[in-house]
């Protein structure tokens, strides 16, 4: 973990909310430091490219295209810029949206402070956070369902049985750490694990969530 | 002073009697009645209108009918302005007797109509069946159009061509409009032909034909006009019945529960308690497959995931802890796997009372050969030897459970390690969805 303080940007829509985390992140740690917040897309696209913060709290639903809209603006521009999704929604279709559009990570708003600043500090270091519910999706969308047709495309990436354990451990809530001593590898390999999962989400698996949301009649 | 007189005038009206209030504007309008009607409900609406008896306004009809058919076409007339009271009627439905009198007056009215324009050559006998059979034709066609109004205000605007004329009244409904529709053609045609010479009554149907046509042309954009109005109209009615929904459902369940909750803002368990739950009404209703988001697919009623949530929702209710909740694929309900969710939900229950947490993970995956769920605490955990013989409810509710089923369970837990109980059931391959 890195000496000086991560700074953070909030986006949020709701006042009292962006407010409350502010205020908790500043008063439980040194390790985070906010320096903006907004509450719509054009104010935050405005504010990061502004302050350039290490990390965007990203808040999913906003009245004019939400935290999508912001991360398909801002990704080209800022690529050193982390973007950690924090929502009440745990809807599939919301949780989705924002991974594919590049989002490093997905914590409920249910989520602790101290586990709400470490998830900080870890994207911040370039590794991926998933909540529970993030990895129950990504299992769900990756699952070999009886009734799936097979996977043709040999370029596609599948995950690999080790990532699916991770992710099993991750959605039955065992903390990085629990991981790895379960599976006899470090946390590091639980967090290399994790990045690759979030890739592929993000990249390779087009094709397999796009038939997984239209299965869903999501798209 | 002033305010004595305000609070008089205010007394005044609400002394207004029931029935002028409901008819703001003036003078009560003069509806036609369905209750106690013997044709389309004038007679009964005109005398309730005037405060008569009803007998006695269908007399004057009667008689009316005597000179020249009066009678008949100022009956006809008020049947084709005077609208229908919608809804129910507040009046008696007639007695069987009133209905023989108003029958009789009927018969003598029509009977009266054609006696005396026979008598008086205003229409000659071959010309008054005919136009008898004309009339009756279009009475049928009138009375069933009452009818479908009837049933349209009944159920709801229907939609189409058929709905409009049918009026969801089915085969029967059609049956009579054709009869009636017969009777007319029947009436004019005998008519025409009586009184002319067969190329005349080709040459006036071409006439009447080619009008037709013309005025069906001419009127298009009326039609469509209408057509548009009604459209615009069910959207405006189908967006309030849904604005109205939503506000029934916010105010059931989210405004109510923030009413307890400032009642109760002392007692911060039973707060979380309230937000808890409520919290996973909400979400059901507005993400869940059988809430407002997804009204389609409401017939999985026996799904393994809702089964889950379901009780998740139970054990977060009662033990005031918060459950969160994962899974993977989804599965039907079949015995093995109600018997999978008891014991999920019995091992939740056990987190809930022992182990002292605030929070319980459960994890459901669906596999092809089998369901397996986790049921996680990061509580005291215990020493599964040392757990005294009388407490049933891991050997009986779990593991026995799950053994007469088919199914299998893996405890792992250590004193302060917190616990996790896995618990496995095979499926028949081809039930996972």
């Amino acid at each position: 973990m890195s000496e000086t303080p991560v700074t953070v940007f909030l986006v949020d829509d709701h006042a009292l909310f962006h407010a409350g985390v502010r205020t908790e992140l500043d008063s439980i740690t040194d390790e985070v430091r906010v320096v903006g917040e907004a509450g719509s897309v054009a104010e935050s696209v405005a504010g990061i490219v502004r302050t350039k913060p290490q990390v965007v709290l990203l808040d999913v639903h906003m009245p004019d295209g939400g935290g999508a809209e912001v991360l398909r603006r801002l990704r080209p521009e800022l690529p050193d810029v982390v973007f950690l999704a924090l929502s009440v929604s745990d809807a599939a279709e919301d949780v989705i949206a924002v991974i594919r559009a590049g989002a490093r990570g997905y914590v409920t708003k249910t989520i602790s402070s101290k586990e709400l600043v470490r998830a900080i500090t870890r994207v911040a270091d370039g590794d991926a956070v998933f909540s529970p519910r993030l990895a129950g999706f990504v299992l769900d969308a990756f699952a070999d369902r009886p009734g799936s047709a097979p996977i043709s495309d040999p370029e596609l990436d599948l995950l690999t049985p080790r990532e699916r354990d991770v992710l099993r451990l991750l959605a039955r809530g065992y903390a990085y750490k629990e991981i790895a001593s379960e599976l006899f590898i470090s946390v590091k390999t639980v967090e290399t694990h994790v990045s690759s999962v979030l890739r592929k989400t993000q990249l390779s698996n087009r094709y397999e969530l796009s038939r997984w949301a239209s299965d869903r009649r999501l798209v | 002073m002033e305010d004595v007189q305000e609070r008089a005038r205010e007394t005044a009206v609400s002394r207004v009697p029931s029935s002028a209030l409901a008819e703001p504007d003036g003078p009560p309008k003069l509806y036609r009645h369905r209750a106690g009607r013997a044709v389309a409900g004038v007679s009964a609406g005109l005398a309730d209108h005037l405060g008569v008896r009803v007998i006695w306004v269908r007399a004057t009809f009667a008689v009316l009918a005597a000179f020249g058919g009066a009678g008949l076409l100022a009956y006809g007339l008020l049947w084709v302005f005077v609208p229908q009271r919608s809804g129910e009627d507040a009046s008696q439905p007639s007695s069987p007797k009133e209905r023989q009198q108003a029958i009789g007056l009927l018969v003598l009215g029509i009977g009266l109509a054609v006696g005396g324009s026979t008598i008086t050559g205003v229409i000659s006998g071959w010309v008054a069946v005919p136009l008898a059979v004309a009339l009756v034709g279009a009475a049928v066609v009138w009375r069933e159009a009452d009818e479908s109004q009837r049933r349209r205000w009944r159920t709801g605007a229907r939609s189409g061509v058929a709905g409009v004329v049918l009026g969801g009244g089915g085969w029967s409904a059609a049956v009579r409009i054709l009869a009636g529709v017969a009777l007319v053609v029947t009436g004019i045609g005998v008519m025409v032909i009586r009184s002319g010479s067969f190329d005349q009554v080709q040459f006036a149907l071409i006439a009447v034909f080619a009008t037709l046509v013309g005025v069906a042309v001419l009127t298009v954009p009326f039609w469509l006009r209408m057509v548009r109005d009604l459209g615009e109209e069910r959207r405006a009615r189908i967006r309030t019945e849904e604005r109205a929904e939503i506000a029934a459902h916010l105010h059931d369940s989210v405004l109510q529960t923030l009413a307890l909750i400032q009642k109760q803002a002392e007692a911060p368990k039973e707060v979380a308690r309230l937000a808890r739950g409520q919290e996973r009404e909400l979400r059901g209703w507005l993400y869940g497959p059988s809430g407002y988001g997804g009204k389609e697919i409401t017939d999985g009623g026996g799904q393994l995931s809702a089964a889950i949530a379901a009780v998740c929702g139970e054990v977060e209710d009662s033990f005031a802890i918060s459950v969160s909740q994962v899974v993977v694929g989804d599965a039907e309900l079949d015995e093995p796997l109600t018997a999978l969710v008891q014991a999920a939900r019995e091992a939740m229950v056990n987190a809930a009372k022992h182990a002292d947490v605030e929070e319980v993970s459960v994890y459901a995956e669906v596999e092809p050969t089998a369901v397996t769920v986790f049921v996680r605490d990061r509580g005291k955990g215990f020493d599964p030897d040392t757990v005294s013989g009388d407490r049933h409810g891991l050997a009986d509710s779990i593991r026995g459970r799950m053994e007469r089923n088919g199914g299998t369970v893996r405890l792992r837990t250590a004193p302060g390690d917190g616990t996790e109980v896995q618990l496995a059931m095979p499926i028949k391959t081809g039930s996972a969805a």
